[in-house]
């Protein structure tokens, strides 16, 4: 008796867990397929976005958008030039203005004193500048060159850019420096070289492809941003005599011709979306390309 | 010969030992440079709303109306403006970016697939907030007017989904800040996912956990600090987020309990303002801008903040 229900013991068990074990795997299953499904959401959005980008901005797509001025209200035709040129003039005065902070400051908190306070409160204080909505940096240049001025212009949109690039350009530098390995650095300084002569000709030319990408990343950043624009530089119909005038800028253009009633206008909008999606894109892909093939 | 060499390295060191001192100013000149931007952009704005500072105080903060011809201004409205359309879009995509950040950690579909929604996820944080701002003026508007219809039509009753449902409205900026927000939480997440030893899991694993028993019960719960950082850090982006906002939300100052009823945040109240203001608009401007800094530098504090205490955690455990 006792051997039989020993023998029947373990057949209970091993049912009863196998039906709980179903249960558990199933359970697993379940949770699975949900985490994929959400998860395969997210492509949805996306191609949504890129379809209707070739959809409504291809067909206006040609040469003549980039050598032809934006169309006046109602009227057909014309292109974007100007603002092409705007936002490329506008970006390269943000890359001019933050590009040297950024990369000198990141010498500075990498090779001169890592653990000193001055580094430590760069950190922060980057950081603390990348979480800053970008609206403010054009508030900023707002305060500090129009109202200063009294006039819109391609210089107030270049500072705006620049504070928003800062941060960007500032922590990237930083991680391209501490990439270079110390056995770079000690080998310079055995023979005999000084740290201007180290910094210069070993851990500068060691970090340039990754600097390269954090600079590439902060102009991908800076030409899709309308916020900083749109009250410092405004737009313009007009190409850009200089830079003290209003100036215009795909993305400002982008959202003055979104909000027009005329359907020529908001295909437009969509046909400059497509061109500053491209114009990101290839320099987010740079970036990228620049930085794989250093490692 | 020898005092020739003596005589060229000298010169040389001297050269040197001025530039390395020269560039050392330079970089410390830089580094000053960087952490003065930040006071720079914060006192500049404190001394242009100075006039609006003292004549409203903080009855800016509670007073909901916004009359630029009469000279009133008062930001609540855009205040919870900011703050309901920041949660309910941290609601949608907190659940949608830690599902994705779970499927990149696991093996659930082969290499390739995981690269691509990873790929997807990251060009979702390159595109413009201005493309999403006409995204969703042709594509979400639309869908959120259907719902918006049958959604009064059958929870009307709730303040929340009263009627009338307008197509620019509070839910359709929080849906787009939602995807907007997506590759931050992802991103954060998935590091704070992939940072957790396997130590773990293979113990978990050890004692007959199933896959997501390991997940739910283990990886989860020692990555929560990170995934919470990724969380506060997205609600930062979304409470700055301005330009899709500004084209979505349809910028009004009244203030409703529906999330189908047009409302304003203090970053579209800025984008739509800025341009034509003058005199003390512009000081009250300025002061909008003075509290989005503030609220936007608390959250963002308060991610850093998880996500360095969480650093210091799993650094204990490796």
């Amino acid at each position: 008796m006792s051997a039989s229900s020993i023998t029947a013991e373990p057949d209970f068990f091993q049912h009863s867990e196998s039906r709980k074990s179903s249960l558990r795997a199933w359970g697993n299953r379940i949770l699975s397929i949900i985490c994929v499904g959400l998860s395969l959401l997210t492509l949805i959005p996306l191609i949504s976005i890129l379809f209707l980008l070739i959809k409504n901005g291809l067909p206006l797509l040609s040469w003549n958008v980039f050598t032809e001025l934006p169309p006046a209200a109602g009227m057909v035709g014309g292109g974007f030039g100007n603002a092409v040129v705007g936002t490329l003039i506008m970006v390269g005065l943000g890359l001019v203005f933050s590009a040297p902070i950024g990369i000198l400051s990141a010498i500075y908190v990498n090779e001169y004193s890592p653990y000193g306070r001055l580094a430590n409160t760069v950190r922060f204080v980057a950081k603390l500048l990348t979480g800053i909505p970008s609206i403010i940096c054009g508030v900023f240049a707002f305060a500090v060159i129009v109202a200063t001025t009294n006039s819109f212009s391609a210089w107030a949109g270049g500072v705006a850019l620049a504070v928003l690039m800062l941060p960007t350009m500032l922590l990237t530098s930083e991680q391209a420096l501490l990439g270079v390995q110390n056995a770079y650095r000690e080998a310079s300084y055995g023979l005999g070289a000084t740290k201007f002569q180290t910094i210069a000709r070993v851990v500068l030319p060691d970090a340039l492809p990754a600097i390269m990408t954090g600079v590439m990343l902060a102009v991908a950043r800076a030409a899709g941003e309308t916020a900083p624009l749109i009250f410092t530089a405004l737009f313009s119909q007009y190409w850009a005599k200089s830079l003290n005038e209003p100036t215009a800028s795909l993305s400002v253009l982008i959202f003055n011709f979104a909000t027009v009633p005329f359907p020529h206008q908001i295909q437009m909008a969509w046909t400059a979306s497509l061109v500053l999606v491209a114009l990101v894109t290839i320099a987010n892909v740079t970036a990228q390309l620049v930085f794989t093939k250093k490692h | 010969m020898s005092e020739a060499i003596k005589t060229a390295n000298s010169d040389e060191i001297q050269e040197f030992r001025t530039g390395t001192d020269f560039f050392r100013i330079l970089c410390w000149v830089a580094a000053v440079a960087a952490v003065a931007t930040l006071a720079w952009i914060i006192t500049e704005i404190v001394q242009s709303s100075w006039p609006a500072m003292q004549k409203f105080g903080f009855e800016f903060l509670t007073n909901s109306s916004w009359q630029p011809n009469r000279e009133r201004f008062g930001v609540a409205p855009f205040i919870i403006g900011t703050a309901v359309s920041s949660f309910i879009a941290i609601l949608l995509a907190c659940p949608l970016g830690i599902a994705i950040a779970i499927f990149l950690s696991e093996d659930f579909l082969p290499l390739p697939v995981r690269q691509t929604v990873r790929f997807v996820v990251e060009m979702l944080a390159a595109i413009p907030s201005v493309v999403y701002g006409l995204w969703g003026i042709f594509v979400v508007i639309p869908i959120i007017q259907v719902f918006g219809t049958w959604a009064t039509q059958h929870w009307g009753n709730i303040p929340l989904f009263a009627g009338p449902a307008y197509g620019n409205s509070m839910l359709t900026a929080s849906v787009v800040l939602a995807i907007m927000i997506l590759p931050t939480i992802t991103a954060i997440a998935r590091s704070a996912l992939v940072a957790v030893p396997k130590t773990l899991r293979e113990g978990a694993y050890a004692l007959g956990a199933t896959r997501w028993e390991a997940i739910l019960g283990v990886i989860l719960p020692s990555a929560a600090p990170g995934v919470v950082a990724g969380t506060i850090l997205g609600l930062g982006r979304a409470m700055g987020e301005t330009m899709a906002v500004a084209m979505l939300i349809g910028n009004s100052s009244r203030l409703t309990w529906s999330i189908l009823s047009p409302a304003g945040t203090l970053a579209g109240l800025l984008a739509n303002q800025f341009g034509e203001a003058e005199g003390l608009q512009i000081s009250s401007l300025m002061y909008a801008a003075l509290i989005l800094v503030i609220l936007t530098l608390c959250v963002n504090m308060a991610g850093e903040w998880v996500l360095r205490y969480f650093q210091k955690k799993t650094a204990g455990i490796r």
